[in-house]
């Protein structure tokens, strides 16, 4: 547990002691120590099991209602454990449904925004000079906007389809990564490691490949489990106002905003996509600070 | 100083371009006229609306049409509520949602800076942890899902506040306010515990410690000031968040704020109030982040020298 | 009486590999007025001995045995006594200047606390005092530098602010943790003069850290060699040079570089590393490099007398003949 008493030790030792050691072994040993992180890591592992498997154990359909149970409390007795909403369809399987919807557009949308992020940056940081400048300043020009707006209107124009979604949000969303990337990409280029990698003659890929690659992959790892809730958070809140996944899809978003109507009479079609909801944004946090913590001790806030 | 101002103003210029430029051409290869919708027009009529609003002329002029417009700070009409301009509705929703995040970022710095410096100094004791675990909490549930808990509890259950409505009364600003600030309180306490730690490990507070100075002293005279810096820099993010969740925040709790006629606009497909919305917001961010590096040059001396240097 | 009294002084660290014995049974005594040298390699526990003194060890830090100050324990003395000792009767001023004083604040403001806190003045009294003392370390346009930030000034000039914010109370004792290590050659040369002038003009005593030989000669009254956390030898400066008893010592002296000998350019550092200090070994640390080693090194010397005022940790009666140079 005590990852910053530890960071604080390790930085006062002796550095050799730790460069003996290498950054993956000794970042996996301090994420192990980790209690809160690795907790975060079981309960999404849980999670994505119950997304996938839950709705096929379940007796449910998500679509279907159940035409003697309308809003329902949870109970074994009826079978709907989460209860059912107003019009009969069962909240289990919906919120594990919209759990698919909510991760699959967290993890694609992140996908599209490494995919911008890491060539955008690769080539601003690749190039240099004036093409980085003026690459940049668009970067810190879009850094000023109100990014969430253009992501609703993204939607409003080109209409809700969750395909749009993935693009909308990563579109907007690789700005950090670009910067990350670019920045990695610069350090490199000039460091002696490389340059006696290009006087051997190793080839352009091969440089990439052999050194560039693996000292981006820390970062890359870090951001990915940050920007995940990220998305997820900005789904569901498209979903939420009525401006992401459209019927007869669901996500976490679409279950709160359909369970916050009926709060006085059906709190339970609230709680439930809320609390799986919740829960994933928190792990993913959590775990994503434990590993930039594990990964990179000085940069720790 | 003001050497410095006026070359930050400078850089926004720029910033407020792109901004415009971006918003005229999504407009613009949006699919479908603005009038195309529900209510099919006769092509007549269309055409005049269309001479109206100058969609008859050449982009290029259309587009210095629009730039000239929005330097005067005139969005146009609203291409839905066909009565009202988009200035109109905006300016009927301000002053709501101006109050509102205005307060929320107040409660957010008043409560979140010292929670944040409080855990700095208990480092990996219990509080600290239980503190920070609370704070995550706080980042990670979305307001949309914290508000209508903040109902169910206060509203419903324990009927002691108004589940929604507005007017300018305390009794209905709580819950709203509350809502928007708990997720800035917990950015605000992480950056200020992270940036007090890292100060309050630097020389210059040994320095301090050595000098015989009290802790208290060394706290608020020697290690704020530069624990504050990150959250200065915090400010421009956070009030883009502020917006954004006044968008939630006002749908929950049917106040008639910009936010709600903004997420109107987005259903109806109202594309120049949608604009209008985010232009605003867009000046509004890049001032507001003017105005923070202001502070911040202000506030570190290290800056506002690097300045008279380069304008030396 | 003595003005400072270390008996036994041992500073440990808990980290998770283990415990770190940076200091282990250190004792000295250090007289009114006078200048101790302090040397010894990188990681003989100098600053920690020091920081110690002044209760600033790191928080994963522990200080035991006994530090008497005019015979006032300072271990375990609460932080609300210490605030009192610390700045007005024992002063400390550190390796690397400009990082140790506060870049936010004026240097007006740094000095003029220290007089407000610890002797009550007035602010516009506490200016007065301050810029006198700039005026004693030899700072041109004082009343101008009153104003400016740390990062407008050079390195040399922010160790004499240091220096000056240390005197201001006219303490007892002055600790320089390597005062001029972080500056140009020129710069050092300008600071040891004027730590000399101060240890000849005032009666501030000095601990004065430092890896440098050439100024201990030229400043101080006595010198304790350190090494793995312990004193290996304690002599008055012209002793320790004339006839230095200790082979860690003669290895240092050796190291450094000196116009009178034959071949000149040729330094001899000592071979092999300090040892690991999450395991100070039982016999003479020194033993894994020293060549005179033999079996009794097995077992730990005595910090006995050898001379007047003369002492070491070393089982050999007297150095050897030092082997020819090659
Ligand atoms: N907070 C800490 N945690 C663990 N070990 C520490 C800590 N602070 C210092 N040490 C260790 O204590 C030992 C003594 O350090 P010290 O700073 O006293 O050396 P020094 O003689 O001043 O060296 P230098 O000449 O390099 O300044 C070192 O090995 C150092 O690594
Ligand atoms: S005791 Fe032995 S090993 Fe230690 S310094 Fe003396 S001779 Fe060398
Ligand atoms: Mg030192």
């Amino acid at each position: 547990m005590n990852e910053s008493e530890r960071d604080a030790f390790d930085q006062a030792l002796d550095t050799r002691v730790i460069q003996g050691r290498s950054l993956w072994v000794d970042a996996w040993h301090r994420l192990l120590k980790n209690r809160a992180a690795l907790a975060s890591l079981l309960v999404l592992v849980v999670m994505v099991a119950l997304v996938i498997i839950g709705p096929m154990m379940s007796d449910w359909d998500h679509e279907i209602p159940d035409w003697d149970n309308y809003s329902t409390p949870p109970s074994l007795e009826t079978g709907h454990l989460f209860g059912t909403d107003a019009l009969g369809r069962d909240l289990f399987v919906r919120t594990l449904i919209g759990g698919r919807i909510s991760l699959l557009v967290g993890i694609v949308a992140t996908l599209v925004s490494l995919l911008i992020g890491i060539s955008y940056g690769a080539i601003a940081g690749y190039f240099g000079g004036r093409v980085d400048n003026l690459m940049m300043r668009f970067v810190d020009g879009i850094y000023a906007m109100p990014f969430m707006f253009f992501v609703i209107v993204l939607m409003v124009i080109f209409g809700r389809n969750i395909f749009l979604i993935f693009v909308a949000i990563g579109a907007v969303n690789w700005l950090d990564m670009a910067r990350i990337v670019r920045g990695q990409t610069l350090s490199l280029k000039n460091k002696p490691f490389v340059e006696a990698a290009r006087a051997c003659g190793a080839t352009e890929m091969q440089i990439i490949r052999r050194h560039i690659v693996p000292n981006l992959l820390g970062v890359v790892i870090v951001y990915v489990t940050l920007t995940i809730p990220q998305v997820i958070l900005i789904e569901s809140f498209l979903s939420f106002l009525g401006l992401g996944v459209q019927e007869p899809l669901t996500s976490w978003g679409a279950l709160v905003n359909e369970g916050a109507q009926e709060l006085e009479t059906a709190p339970w079609s609230l709680l439930f996509p809320a609390g799986f909801l919740a829960a994933t944004l928190f792990a993913f946090n959590f775990l994503g600070d434990g590993l930039r913590d594990a990964l990179d001790p000085k940069d720790r806030v | 100083m003001l050497n410095y101002s006026l070359k930050r103003l400078a850089s926004a210029i720029p910033t407020l371009f792109l901004l415009i430029t971006f918003a005229f051409f999504l407009i613009r290869i949006a699919p479908g006229g603005p009038f195309d919708g529900e209510r099919a027009l006769p092509p007549d009529i269309e055409a005049n609306l269309a001479a109206k609003y100058h969609l008859d002329e050449p982009l290029p002029m259309q587009y210095l049409r629009y730039l000239w417009q929005i330097v005067r700070l005139d969005f146009g009409p609203s291409f839905h509520y066909l009565d009202w301009t988009v200035n109109d509705l905006i300016a009927q929703g301000a002053p709501v949602s101006f109050t509102l995040g205005g307060l929320a970022l107040l409660l957010a710095l008043a409560i979140g800076i010292p929670i944040g410096a409080w855990a700095a100094l208990r480092q990996n004791r219990p509080g600290d942890y239980a503190v920070m675990s609370i704070a995550m909490v706080g980042i990670s549930i979305p307001n949309f899902v914290v508000a209508p808990l903040l109902i169910l509890l206060f509203a419903i259950s324990l009927g002691w506040l108004p589940a929604g409505g507005w007017e300018f009364s305390p009794s209905r600003m709580v819950l709203p306010v509350i809502t928007l600030a708990l997720p800035m309180i917990a950015y605000i306490a992480r950056i200020t515990r992270g940036s007090m730690i890292e100060v309050l490990r630097s020389s210059f507070i040994r320095t301090a410690r050595a000098k015989g100075l009290p802790e208290k002293e060394i706290l608020f005279n020697h290690a704020l000031k530069p624990a504050l810096l990150p959250v200065i820099s915090y400010l421009g993010p956070a009030a883009a968040g502020i917006l954004t969740g006044s968008v939630v925040v006002e749908r929950i709790f049917t106040i008639p704020g910009i936010g709600s006629y903004f997420v109107q606009g987005a259903l109806n497909r109202d594309y120049t109030l949608v604009m209008g919305v985010v232009i605003l917001y867009g000046i509004l961010i890049i001032l507001f982040n003017y105005l923070v590096d202001l502070i911040y040059a202000w506030l570190d001396p290290r800056i506002r020298y690097d300045d008279q240097e380069a304008g030396a | 009486m003595a003005l400072l009294e270390v008996r036994d002084l041992s500073v440990s660290f808990s980290t998770p590999d283990g415990v770190v014995h940076a200091v282990n049974g250190l004792s000295f005594d250090l007289e009114p007025g006078e200048t101790l040298g302090l040397v010894g390699e990188s990681g003989s526990g100098k600053t920690q001995t020091a920081l110690a003194l002044m209760g600033l060890l790191a928080d994963n830090g522990r200080a035991s045995g006994s530090v008497k100050f005019r015979d006032q324990e300072l271990l375990g003395m609460s932080s609300r006594e210490l605030t009192r000792v610390r700045g007005s009767k024992i002063s400390m001023i550190f390796q690397d200047p400009i990082s140790s004083l506060n870049p936010y604040l004026s240097i007006g403001d740094q000095l003029i606390e220290v007089l407000t806190h610890h002797r009550s003045l007035k602010r516009k009294a506490a200016r007065e005092r301050a810029v006198e003392m700039l005026e004693r370390v030899r700072i041109g346009d004082p009343l101008a530098r009153m104003r400016q930030f740390p990062h407008e000034l050079s390195g040399g000039m922010c160790q004499r602010i240091m220096i000056a914010m240390g005197l201001l109370c006219q303490p007892d004792l002055l600790i320089a943790d390597e005062p001029t290590t972080a500056l140009d050659v020129t710069v050092q040369s300008q600071i040891n003069a004027l730590m000399g002038e101060l240890s000849e003009k005032s009666s501030t005593a000095i601990l004065l850290i430092t890896h440098d030989l050439g100024v201990v000669a030229g400043l101080c009254d006595r010198v304790m060699v350190m090494y793995a956390g312990q004193e290996m030898e304690m002599a008055p400066v012209v002793t320790l040079f004339a006839e230095p008893a200790h082979p860690y010592t003669e290895g240092l002296l050796n190291s450094v570089p000196r116009l009178d000998r034959a071949r000149s350019g040729i330094l001899n550092a000592i071979p092999g590393n300090p040892p690991n200090l999450l395991q100070v070994p039982a016999g003479c640390p020194f033993s894994a490099r020293c060549r005179h080693a033999w079996e009794a090194c097995r077992e730990r010397p005595a910090f006995a007398e050898v001379g007047p005022d003369h002492y070491k940790r070393c089982h050999l009666e007297r150095l050897p003949e030092a082997p020819p140079e090659t």
